[in-house]
């Protein structure tokens, strides 16, 4: 038995129902909701050492052996992805306890919180495909509820965008389910991968992953299938923005890296490329559509999209090092992108606005604040000695060794067009004088704002996070090192999912 | 049997994309009540059709005798058909807030969040 790799899934469970038991007590459902992260966290840590001694951890639901039964299984990048989604969960339930109004205290924000990270998770641990599917759906409906919550018109016209985008992949994900079923009559992954390279017709198996790349490419949000992201990400509050641009589309990434590793490794010359082409595009788009923005949160929701692409880079290469990159480059991206969605909300907490026209003058009150935002701000651009260096520097060293020139000079193009974007948020939010007519008596005032400083707790926390990644790069190196090499052998999976039913 | 239900399953999928692509927000969701119905069909057909042979292993026996249907992806469509009812449920209820505050039903009129 091992209880660790059922933990992150019962957990986050357990706390959406507390919590709703709880309904009318704001004050128990925030403090349940620090303790449930902060076990998830824990659970998280505990899985990835024990994963780091035995390679796998496996669990048949019920003692049904695989393939019949339903598997619980984690390797090492399941592991990685369950103690960032412990990270972020935590982050966000401190910085919650702050800055969300009671109208969406009232109406459930904690309970969707935990049953959205139930989703996450699970997707993370889940060893069969259709398993894979519940657990997303369990995750996109407490999205679609997290994001309607408040019921502003810009939430509804996101809202109706995002729910329609999602349920369409959900439709594709679904019926290429069926296929696949119908093909090789399994439905865990592991018997997938290893009855998929018996299958002589590989016309229809390529069909296959073409709709699992559009289905898991709109949930990612990779070009041309993004355009739900920045037509949504900005509209809820700003808790849930950070929590959705950490970990969602994250989940779309990995079940991308789960299937192009272990399902549809037989004709990478074909899919890979492909994937090669989205993922420069996506890149690209993303970062020309912020450059054109001039709101907070929107172009941080367009950088999603670029970053994305260097994730699927790292995919599409398909190299040892470039795969290390990619799984790098989400650990890092993770931390990196929640933090700066959760400055944001410091700073519409101390000036009332997201539009970069009406923001200025942090800098000249606030200067810690303003070194707050440099750091992950640096790092997502790729300045050295930061996080974002390190995963950039594998992911395009790993394209420049297998020669693909236009792939490299795309992502080195987007850094730069990053660092630009990321210079315009500083000029004008933190540099620039504050406009004429803004309220900024909250920005001035002396008085200790106790929510402020419990807003800034989750945001210190991950800066120095971001710190950690970059300066002490060599075990997150070895980490992500370790992973791409289960990643590239997907026969000891197979092996320790199936065991002697091989 | 089989072929007439690709057919069948064809158009359902082609009704529903043409439905989405239409600028009432009403016909967005029916479009995709049909895509989800058109989904599940896909399951069935498939994984293969087979009449009047249940799942049952008779008495006595270890496996059961002869051809018989496969009851998962009954099990799968079963799973999928709640967990589409659900989604559809919010999703009609998001459409009737959405027709509130916007005081129209044409996704046109939806772009503020686009530019």
């Amino acid at each position: 038995m091992s209880p660790e790799v059922v933990l992150p899934i019962i957990i986050p469970l357990l706390a959406g129902a507390l919590t709703l038991a709880f309904w009318r007590s704001t004050f128990y459902q925030r403090w349940i909701s620090l303790f449930a992260t902060t076990a998830l966290l824990g659970s998280g840590i505990w899985l990835l050492s024990s994963i780091r001694e035995t390679g796998f951890v496996v669990m048949q639901m019920g003692g049904w052996a695989a393939p019949f039964g339903i598997t619980i299984v984690a390797d090492l990048l399941s592991a990685i992805m369950i103690v960032l989604t412990g990270i972020i969960g935590l982050a966000i339930a401190v910085f919650s306890m702050a800055a969300t109004p009671d109208k969406h205290q009232k109406f459930g924000y904690f309970p969707l919180m935990h049953l959205l990270l139930a989703g996450v998770a699970g997707s993370f641990l889940a060893g069969d495909i259709f398993n894979l599917f519940v657990w997303f759906e369990v995750m996109l409906l407490a999205s679609f509820a997290l994001l309607t919550l408040g019921g502003e018109r810009a939430q509804m016209e996101g809202a109706i965008k995002y729910v329609t985008l999602n349920l369409f992949s959900s439709a594709i994900f679904l019926s290429a389910i069926g296929l696949l079923y119908g093909m090789v009559g399994t439905l865990n992954m592991a018997d997938i991968g290893d009855k998929l390279s018996q299958v002589e017709h590989t016309g229809m198996v390529n069909v296959l992953a073409m709709m699992f790349l559009i289905s898991f490419g709109i949930k990612a949000a990779a070009f041309p299938l993004f355009f739900w992201l920045p037509a949504s990400y900005h509209t809820p509050l700003v808790g849930v923005s950070a929590l959705f641009a950490g970990l969602l589309t994250k989940v779309g990434v990995y079940a991308l890296y789960r299937v192009f590793t272990l399902i549809f490794i037989g004709d990478t010359g074909y899919t890979h490329t492909i994937l090669l082409w989205v993922a420069v595009l996506t890149m690209l788009t993303g970062v020309l559509g912020a450059a054109a923005q001039f709101e907070f949160r929107r172009i941080l929701s367009f950088h999603i999209v670029s970053q994305i692409g260097y994730m699927l880079l790292g995919l599409a290469l398909f190299t040892p090092l470039a795969i290390i990159g990619g799984v790098f480059y989400i650990m890092h991206h993770i931390i990196v992108k929640t933090n700066l969605f959760l400055i944001s909300g410091v700073v519409y907490r101390l000036l009332g606005s997201y539009d970069l026209k009406k923001l200025g003058g942090v800098y000249k009150q606030r200067p810690w604040l303003a070194i707050l935002f440099l750091i992950p701000a640096l790092s997502l651009a790729g300045i050295p000695p930061l996080s974002g260096f390190f995963a950039k520097f594998l992911v395009i060293r790993a394209g420049l060794e297998v020669d693909a020139w236009i792939a490299t000079g795309t992502a080195l193009l987007v850094g730069l067009l990053t660092l630009y974007s990321m210079i315009k948020i500083w000029a004008e939010v933190f540099w620039k004088k504050l406009p004429e007519g803004i309220d900024d008596s909250r920005l001035i005032s002396n008085r200790t704002d106790s929510q402020l400083l419990v807003m800034l707790i989750p945001v210190v926390g991950l800066t120095l996070c971001t710190l950690y990644i970059g300066l002490n790069g060599e075990p997150i190196y070895q980490l992500a090192s370790d992973a791409a090499d289960q990643l590239l052998n997907p026969a000891a999976y197979i092996e320790a999912v199936l065991g002697e039913n091989l | 049997m089989e072929s007439l239900m690709a057919y069948v399953i064809g158009i359902l999928f082609a009704a529903a994309i043409y439905m989405m692509l239409r600028r009432s927000i009403v016909k967005l969701v029916i479009g995709l009540i049909i895509l989800s119905n058109a989904a599940n069909l896909l399951i069935f057909a498939v994984s293969g059709m087979t009449r009047g042979a249940p799942p049952l292993i008779p008495e006595g026996a270890a496996a059961p005798l002869g051809i018989i249907a496969d009851p998962l992806p009954q099990a799968l469509i079963l799973t999928a058909i709640v967990i589409a009812f659900g989604v559809l449920a919010f999703a009609v209820v998001l459409i009737h807030r959405a027709y509130e505050v916007v005081g129209n039903d044409d996704l046109d009129q939806m772009k503020d969040t686009d530019t």
